[in-house]
């Protein structure tokens, strides 16, 4: 990483850390509500960056990654609801459970390219719900009902409000998993990864054990993925099988695409974006409804799948990739 | 005894809607290699195209026909203004826009017809038939007109030039262009004849499963099931797969049944059925991706 992109992540995350300070001088502009919501974002944008580890950077497909979700947060759930485990305690473990599951899904995987992972990917985010709803899991998920936690507590008895600690608890976390994906992407590893979905066969040529790194990487991106899912538990303090249905799935493929495939910074930027437009649908349908006077119910999935497309036509490496560019030209620089 | 043809009919009458959305997959990846995800979605939405038209009056026979009409031209309009320009475009590319397309339908018909379940009629009398008992008025129903769908696709595409141009433009587009066939325009026409299929299939299903924007997800799941037990590249097979798919998640749900009679020990049931379905796809294509019937591709390196 350049020196200037360094400065850069320092100053934003010096700006993240000062957010929650400022509540008492703009009580109304930072409020409990918003600052929740920026947790949400960070756990997006965990989530999306999981995918992109695994798609960005390794060039196979997901559109299943929800369900990794759903095991993070089902592991967190069921230790804080059965063993009473601490809420940061669940994190690695969602994270060790996950990446085991990513891993052994990554071995079928290995036989399938393109559209074939895409199709069994696809299979297995809706069939996810029902997997939970199991009747032999019943006992530990709560079938249909799901868990119901407590919120995490604020540790130390520091003095800050619940929504404050969980916002600082879920950017710990962000920070740690970036700088730990920025350092394996640069050093061999990441090469191999990323040398794999270039070029597979002259990867495997050059002595790098594809099948290893392909499943690693699905293990690898489960696990954050699951991670993600294990904060959610934490932050909604409920589970339910039908919140992991396939929309989840392809919430994350929309940060993945919006915000750049193959972009840490993208990531970020996706897991913002489908957190945004997620929770100004209702503002947008009152708009249409009541200032417009159109009788539809605009759902997020209107824009999310209109902007799908778009993206794809227009911006085809996402809000990072576009910045990028913009970037450059500014600059000058020959593209 | 009687109880297990019942699960062989209802199989069948399910099978033959797996069928058609198979079919529906197969048409569009054997002419473009792409597996289409929006396919159930657009079913879905066709079939809501066609509860409107009743709700405006129209007899069931008259919404259908011109449903499927409809439905045609919206597999054209897609293919032409979407998915033709991504013509070169990389395989997550379409992927996306399919994964695009599905949100989009499955939001508009949400927003035009919220998200409340309807009941939709079905167009065959209500009297049971001498195999009463067995299978229903709609089922058998449902069973008769698939397989005249499926008869006229054939006669279409064995007897007539244009579906002799279809088949040349899906199977070596090249040569088919040399000869003077216009391939673009095939494949848009696939693409049409693909969701007037599909709109079959949602037209038929809706009375089963109520008619709502998310009703068709385990029903795509199952035709993807369904296509890949018959070879993905191959129609006739798909069409088999559909009704061996169909049967197969009857049988496993009525020996689960069975098994829980006998043992009080409760395995698979109905609740189940979507991971059946799971098992079956990730089990034919890790094994033989082929399917029963398809084509074994062998890659040159």
């Amino acid at each position: 990483m350049a020196a200037s992109s360094k400065k850069w992540v320092l100053g934003v995350i010096v700006l993240a850390v000062l957010v929650p300070l400022l509540q008492p001088v703009f009580p109304d502009v930072v409020s409990n509500y918003r600052l929740f919501l920026i947790s949400t974002m960070i756990i997006a944008a965990i989530a999306v960056l999981g995918l992109n580890l695994l798609t960005g950077f390794n060039g196979q497909f997901s559109l299943g990654h929800g369900a990794f979700y759903a095991v993070g947060a089902y592991t967190a759930a069921i230790l804080m609801d059965k063993l009473n485990v601490p809420y940061w305690a669940t994190i690695p473990a969602a994270a060790i459970v996950c990446f085991i599951v990513g891993y052994l899904f990554g071995l079928p995987a290995l036989k399938l390219e393109g559209h074939y992972l895409a199709l069994a990917t696809f299979a297995l985010a809706l069939a996810v719900p029902q997997i939970l709803k199991y009747k032999w899991l019943e006992g530990l998920t709560g079938g249909v009902q799901g868990i119901v936690l407590m919120k995490p507590e604020v540790p130390f008895g520091l003095p800050l409000s619940e929504d404050q600690w969980l916002y600082y608890f879920c950017l710990l976390v962000m920070i740690v998993l970036f700088w730990g994906a920025a350092n394996m992407l640069n050093s061999r590893s990441g090469r191999a990864m990323m040398a794999i979905r270039d070029q597979y066969m002259a990867a495997d040529t050059m002595g790098i054990d594809t099948a290893l790194y392909k499943t690693v990487t699905f293990g690898i991106s489960a696990a954050y993925t699951g991670i993600a899912g294990a904060l959610s538990a934490c932050a909604i303090a409920f589970v339910a099988p039908d919140s992991f249905g396939i929309f989840l799935s392809i919430k994350f493929l929309i940060g993945l695409v919006v915000g750049g495939i193959g972009s840490l910074f993208g990531s970020v930027l996706g897991g913002i974006f489908y957190v945004l437009v997620d929770n100004s649908a209702q503002s947008l349908t009152q708009f249409i409804r009541n200032d417009l006077g159109l009788p539809f119910d605009l759902s997020a999935y209107t824009v999310f799948g209109v902007l799908l497309i778009a993206i794809i036509y227009l911006m085809p490496m996402g809000i990072a990739g576009g910045l990028y560019m913009a970037y450059r030209k500014l600059r000058g620089a020959r593209a | 005894m009687e109880q297990f043809l019942q699960q062989i009919a209802s199989g069948l009458a399910n099978g033959a809607i797996y069928a058609c959305v198979a079919l529906a997959l197969v048409m569009i990846y054997v002419s473009t290699d792409h597996i289409n995800f929006a396919q159930g979605e657009m079913a879905m939405f066709s079939a809501y195209i066609s509860w409107q038209l009743m709700d405006w009056g129209m007899s069931f026979w008259v919404a259908f026909i011109l449903t499927v009409l409809i439905s045609f031209a919206m597999g054209v309009l897609i293919e032409r203004l979407i998915l033709r320009p991504l013509h070169n475009a990389p395989v997550l590319s379409i992927i996306v826009v399919f994964i695009g397309l599905l949100a989009i339908f499955n939001s508009m018909a949400g927003a035009f017809w919220s998200y409340l379940i309807k009941e939709f009629p079905s167009p065959f009398p209500k009297a049971d038939f001498g195999i009463a008992g067995v299978i229903g008025p709609h089922q058998l129903g449902v069973v008769l007109v698939t397989l005249i769908v499926l008869g006229l696709l054939f006669v279409f595409f064995r007897y007539t030039p244009l579906g002799l141009a279809m088949r040349a433009a899906a199977q070596n587009p090249q040569m088919a262009r040399l000869v003077g066939v216009r391939v673009d325009w095939m494949l848009a026409l696939g693409w049409g004849l693909a969701a007037s299929v599909g709109a079959v299939a949602g037209i038929m299903v809706a009375h089963i499963v109520y008619l709502e924007p998310n009703m068709m997800g385990g029903i795509l799941l199952y035709a993807f099931a369904s296509a890949l037990v018959g070879g993905i590249s191959n129609p006739a097979g798909a069409v088999a797969g559909g009704f061996i798919v169909g049967i197969l998640e009857n049988m496993v749900a009525y020996a689960g049944n069975q098994i829980e009679k006998a043992t009080g020990i409760y395995i698979i049931g109905n609740g189940e059925k979507l991971t059946v379905a799971l098992i079956i796809v990730i089990f034919v294509l890790t094994v033989k991706p082929a399917g029963l019937f398809g084509r074994v591709v062998v890659k040159r390196v």
